[in-house]
């Protein structure tokens, strides 16, 4: 790429530069001793082409759409079709996200996204002991097909795609949704969307967990065969990073956690006998846009980098599609402050920047009380609107990658990407990330990276505005919103009133299909779809999974 | 005063939420400030979180909670130390607890409310200032 010579030559001004820069400092001090990202990572006070001396643009960047991806999947990127704006959405009841839903779409929100609460995260009904003051209280209550239908009522599933933040009942919430859109019309073939279905990641960092890991694993391998050849455009799994980082891994981790989860997902569902290129086109990730802005926007080219060599060169998939590592963007819900809630705001916006720098296919913006409670209608538009300016007015959806050759942000590229691909070999000799998850290795290392950030945030070493530095005692009340306590006795009477009214044979009878598809090898995706349409619960078809392969507990490692 | 006892303490995490990052790095800051420190992992009922701290003879509970549900979950732990006699066992707690509710929780028995943004160094203050080995 550059001069041999000229590069020589510049080497030896770099130099004499940097020396000068040393005098300078003596009368002018650096602000602190040392740069680092959010993470840590060490920052230097200039990069040139010295630092890229290696750089090759076919090798490291390649065109727009073009293997390895590193400028973005898409040949027109958003000249051609903007990113997807698909706000985390649910509250209360069936019929109160239903209405959110409604006044997204109304504004201008492009694709829908699932917000579960925590007892249908977990695979029990909202009349279990341990649902009680749970339910609908950080997203909603789903207990059977009946609040599905609910859910969707006045959203025809043929027009618009959802996501669906879910992990062990995946499957059973996949399930319903085909349901419903069979009871629109709407075939399965037709439907899109994503399952987030990734519980690898859960059991490193969000800790949402039901089943051991192998039964986990089972289950994902049997949606991604299911809908491979029944619902074709099901993007089968949300391979996450953004949980990890928000434990508080560093950027680097979350990178390399997330593809190593990725390359168990791909060995797992070859080694049931699929052909790599039928299912690899539809595995799509998910990362956190943390506050860092160079930092975020090299890890996110860097990830498109290191996923197309390792669909190619080790899973030897042909087709490109396969190649192209897809991905929907969260804000960081961790770099939000309680204190002065307005500044959410802004960070929110410059994370989205970074996201949207970073060729991200769809884009969740954080609402600024969302440190508090879930968001007021108030707070989720403004947070709408945030990703419209982006979209809209700022214009830099003009060019596609404008940060390419930038001397920094390739080196960190290049940096960011040797220092995931250590981690992941590291995990490989392992023997993998199961293997390495039962030791408790990426759970340490990202106990351990919290535990310093929190550390250098409470001597000062890294600024949070408003928290350790420009502390105000003036208060900035904000509405919050609050779930009504009878969203939870409201949903129980119609859990009771359901089984009442079902026929509780055919229920019986599909249960027991699936336990016996459960206990052989048969896939249990079908015998799901039966007991959901016969009006079968979430937590009747986990009950079956928990007697059958058991349940995982947290080892509580600190 | 010869044989001062270490402060026992059970860091527990009550219901589904599954939020973890701050109740492990109060739990290492805690044993790094020298005390015995319990961690109950996620997802203990009310109920196993009380046994626990029987069992373990703690001198504290600190309990956290991030998805909304402490209104119901700290005042069930307060409910089920008194019914079991061990009321004696103060209980403290974090995490996102929105303001109003923090009097309302206070006066029901819990001892203090941490929410974000708290220093791990003031927390341990307030356990050393409050709290005393018990027996």
């Amino acid at each position: 790429m550059w001069d041999e010579k000229k590069l020589e030559s510049l080497k030896e001004k770099e130099a004499a530069w940097r020396e000068d820069y040393k005098e300078a400092t003596k009368k002018h001090p650096e602000r602190m001793e040392r740069f680092s990202t959010v993470s840590d990572q060490e920052i230097d006070a200039l990069y040139t082409p010295n630092d890229i001396a290696n750089f090759d643009y076919e090798r490291a960047l390649g065109f727009p759409g073009e293997y390895p991806y590193t400028r973005g999947v898409h040949k027109t990127m958003y000249r051609g079709r903007l990113w997807t704006m698909r706000m985390f959405s649910g509250l209360g009841s069936a019929r109160d996200t239903n209405q959110r839903f409604h006044y997204l779409l109304k504004h201008g929100e492009t694709g829908l996204s699932i917000a579960f609460d925590m007892p249908t995260l977990m695979g029990y009904d909202s009349d279990h002991p341990m649902s009680r003051g749970e339910v609908g209280k950080c997203g909603v209550a789903i207990d059977s097909l009946a609040d599905m239908e609910v859910l969707f009522d006045g959203i025809p599933l043929d027009k618009v795609t959802t996501s669906m933040t879910i992990n062990p009942p995946a499957s059973i919430m996949l399930a319903m949704y085909i349901a419903v859109a069979e009871k629109q019309g709407v075939r399965r073939d037709q439907i899109g969307g994503t399952i987030q279905n990734d519980m690898l990641k859960e059991f490193i960092a969000q800790k949402t967990f039901m089943l051991p890991p192998k039964p986990s694993m089972r289950l994902i391998v049997d949606t991604i065969e299911f809908c491979t050849k029944e619902v074709p455009r099901w993007n089968t799994i949300s391979i996450s990073g953004y949980h990890i980082r928000e434990a508080g891994s560093t950027a680097v981790q979350e990178l390399a956690f997330t593809l190593a989860d990725g390359i168990a997902y791909v060995q797992a569902a070859v080694d049931r006998g699929l052909n790599v290129d039928d299912f690899a086109p539809r595995l799509s990730f998910f990362f956190n846009a943390h506050i860092d802005f160079f930092e975020e926007i090299a890890k996110y080219r860097a990830a498109r980098r290191i996923w197309s060599r390792v669909m190619r060169e080790r899973f030897h998939a042909k087709n490109p599609r396969s190649w192209m590592l897809r991905f929907h963007t969260q804000t960081a819900g961790c770099s939000l402050t309680a204190q002065q809630p307005y500044n959410n705001v802004i960070r929110t916006a410059y994370e989205a920047l970074s996201a949207v720098l970073g060729g991200t296919q769809s884009l969740h913006t954080n609402s600024l009380d969302e440190v508090l409670a879930l968001p007021s209608e108030h707070a989720v538009t403004i947070a709408l609107r945030t990703q419209q300016i982006l979209a809209e007015e700022t214009g830099v959806t003009n060019t596609i990658d404008p940060l390419a050759g930038s001397y920094f942000v390739e080196a960190l590229t290049d940096k960011m990407e040797a220092q995931a691909m250590e981690y992941i070999e590291k995990i490989d000799e392992m023997g993998g990330i199961l293997e390495a998850i039962e030791r408790g290795y990426p759970q340490g290392e990202i106990a351990n990276a919290a535990y310093d950030y929190q550390k250098q945030v409470d001597e000062g070493k890294k600024t949070i505005v408003g928290v350790n530095k420009y502390v105000s005692d003036v208060e900035t009340p904000i509405e919050i919103l609050k779930i009504d306590e009878t969203v939870e006795e409201e949903q129980i009477k119609r859990l009771k009133a359901l089984k009442e009214s079902r026929d509780n044979d055919a229920v019986q009878k599909a249960l027991d299909g699936l336990r016996k598809a459960a206990e052989g090898e048969e896939n249990m995706m079908p015998h799901i779809i039966n007991v959901v349409k016969v009006y079968g619960t979430e937590q009747e078809i986990c009950d079956v999974f928990r007697e059958v392969f058991g349940t995982y507990r947290d080892p509580g490692m600190f | 005063m010869a044989g001062k006892r270490k402060i026992r303490i059970l860091v527990a995490k009550p219901g589904l939420d599954g939020h973890d990052r701050g109740a492990k790095i109060i739990a290492r800051g805690f044993r790094d400030a020298g005390f015995e420190v319990i961690y109950t992992g996620l997802h203990q009922s009310p109920e196993q979180i009380v046994e626990a701290a029987i069992q373990e003879d703690v001198d504290v509970i600190g309990l956290s909670s991030l998805a909304g549900a402490h209104n119901h979950l700290f005042r069930e732990v307060l409910r089920l130390l008194k019914e079991k006699g061990a009321e004696d066992i103060p209980v403290f707690g974090g995490g996102i607890i929105p303001d109003e509710d923090i009097p309302k929780l206070k006066a029901d028995g819990i001892l203090e409310i941490f929410t974000p943004g708290t220093k791990v160094e003031d927390v341990v203050k307030w356990v050393e200032e409050n709290i005393h080995p018990r027996g």
